[in-house]
């Protein structure tokens, strides 16, 4: 597992997709945090967090769409199923690779906080529990990007078909005013990242909110799983 | 060390293998050789793990592949039909990838570089893989096969796509490994297994329809051969002279001409040769003799000759 994680992450430095995750990460993170604490001259940074799960919808399906996609279509797939490595492990490595890449860059944008914390006073626990928040969908989205990515052999489709997926499930409360029916805005609300975010953003940690991220992640990666158990017996 | 049995596969309710067995004495080279989907990569996907079989048992040295399918693979070393190479990463690197994908144990730094230098890839070990030739390519991807010296090699069409000289390079390099390693190569060129495997299995449409030491296939291959004969003079009566001769089953003209001369299709009855007569005739009658040609069997020809042997065989 080591061996895949190690040789994933090196390939997101030895071609330019981790540089570009990183910086347009870091280029629409620091647009977004000057213009939504500085110049409005707050130092909440939950707003800030809002708009970023909406970045994350373009973001995150650059880090994970080439990660089984590019492997089945150079057919290098075939060295990591024949090795003595099962596939769950394969799938999780890849899984972390990802997200490692996601987290430290993260980590990285939390530097923000330390100019602001010179103009005034920032609410340490508020920051805190929504940046773990933060982590926590990240997670989610990786695996959600990882298994489109083991659906089809072309980057572009596993992009543009996770950033579908991300869309619906971080919007889906966005559109309860327009619909009647009191069953479907249940489900919506109840599908929404962003709305089970809220909280986060009120100084709450919602530990369901936690789990259903958390969960997400797990059904996810069982999926992954499956698709390739799946493909050896088709 | 190899055990097939009744491998049966079908994807999406067509059959790929109908009931496939065979099995590999430890130190043998077998050739696979069939026509382009024949089965062959089906079956070596399933052998190697890749792929899991509609029903049937595959063993590799004792250990069933369905079952404990990490210890089966650690005995094999498998070259797909395209190389898994990363294009991004330096053949070193590279290696090393697969040195820790395979948790090997032995001397990491002397095993790779002993498996470069049987591949012949040291000196471009610190290039990337990206910018190799077709057939360095073909030899990192033969150099993953033998990392962690696995007792089981198995090449899936290793030399598709190389040029003659690089062709030659890499059956020199099989023959080699089969001195201390179980090969399985498949192929659907019939000289090159001749050239390499003591053994030969033919594979069509899903079933083994031989399996036999590669003397033995050559010479049902062989059983009556075909010539290209040019000939100066009148072509009725040199056909007819033709087939007169003893031993000849059967002549035509094929309608090309070489100058004055006309080229005719002549087989001979099994075991005869017919060069020397061929020779007298034409000097007898002053027909000038431009060309001799014993046209070489392909594939087709084989499969017909072998399937028409088997039939022979059942009437009797």
């Amino acid at each position: 597992m080591t061996a895949i994680y190690k040789k994933e992450l090196r390939s997101y430095f030895t071609t330019p997709l981790g540089y570009v995750f990183c910086a347009v990460y870091l280029a629409i993170s620091g647009f977004l945090f000057s213009v939504l604490t500085v110049h409005q001259g707050t130092t909440d940074i939950s707003g800030y967090f809002s708009i970023m799960i909406f970045g994350y919808i373009v973001l995150l399906p650059l880090l994970t769409m080439k990660s089984f996609s590019e492997e089945r279509r150079a057919r290098t797939e075939q060295v990591l199923m024949t090795s003595p490595t099962s596939v769950t492990s394969i799938v999780f490595a890849k899984f972390l690779a990802s997200y490692t890449i996601f987290a430290g860059t993260l980590l990285v944008s939390c530097l923000y906080f330390i100019p602001l914390s010179k103009y005034g006073t920032v609410n340490g626990p508020r920051t805190f529990g929504c940046l773990i928040a933060m982590f926590l969908i990240g997670l989610a989205f990786t695996a959600i990007g990882i298994f489109v990515s083991s659906l089809t052999e072309s980057t572009v489709t596993a992009a543009v078909g996770t950033m579908a997926i991300l869309l619906v499930s971080v919007s889906a409360s966005l559109f309860n005013s327009l619909i009647d029916s009191y069953f479907v805005r249940q489900i919506l609300s109840w599908i929404s990242f962003y709305g089970r975010y809220q909280n986060f953003t009120y100084g709450f940690f919602d530990y369901s909110a936690a789990l259903y991220y958390v969960s997400v992640t797990a059904v996810f990666l069982f999926l992954t799983v499956r698709v390739h158990e799946r493909r050896r017996w088709a | 060390m190899i055990e097939i049995q009744s491998l049966i596969k079908t994807y999406g309710g067509k059959p790929a293998l109908e009931g496939v067995s065979f099995t590999v004495g430890e130190g043998e080279i077998v050739g696979f050789l069939g026509p382009n989907g024949a089965g062959k990569s089906t079956t070596l996907n399933i052998l190697t793990g890749y792929l899991s079989a509609t029903s049937g048992t595959v063993k590799v040295g004792g250990i069933d592949v369905f079952e404990f399918p990490d210890e089966a693979k650690k005995l094999i070393g498998f070259l797909p039909e395209q190389p898994p190479l990363y294009p991004e990463m330096k053949v070193r690197e590279y290696l090393n990838f697969i040195y820790e994908l395979k948790k090997c144990t032995l001397n990491r730094k002397k095993h790779l570089e002993e498996i470069m230098q049987v591949t012949k890839i040291l000196d471009v070990k610190d290039r990337l893989i990206s910018n190799l030739s077709k057939g360095y390519r073909q030899r990192v991807g033969i150099a993953q096969a033998l990392v962690g010296n696995p007792p089981i090699i198995i090449l899936d069409e290793p030399t598709v796509g190389l040029d003659p000289k690089q062709i030659i390079e890499i059956r020199n390099l099989i023959r080699n490994l089969g001195k201390n390693h179980t090969v399985i190569l498949s192929s659907h060129i019939l000289s090159e297994v001749q050239s390499v495997c003591g053994r030969v299995i033919i594979i069509n449409e899903g079933r083994i329809i031989a399996d036999e030491v590669t003397d033995n296939i050559t010479r049902v291959a062989e059983d009556g051969r075909d010539y290209s004969v040019k000939l100066c003079g009148p072509q009725r009566e040199v056909l007819s002279a033709l087939r007169a001769i003893n031993g000849i089953v059967f002549a035509e003209a094929t309608g090309d001409r070489d100058g004055d001369a006309v080229t005719y299709r002549v087989r001979s009855e099994s075991g005869v040769d017919i060069r020397k007569p061929l020779f007298y005739l034409a000097s007898k009658n002053d027909w000038p003799l431009v060309g001799l040609e014993a046209i070489g069997m392909d594939l087709e020809d084989v499969f017909v000759r072998i399937m028409d042997a088997d039939e022979r065989k059942n009437h009797r």
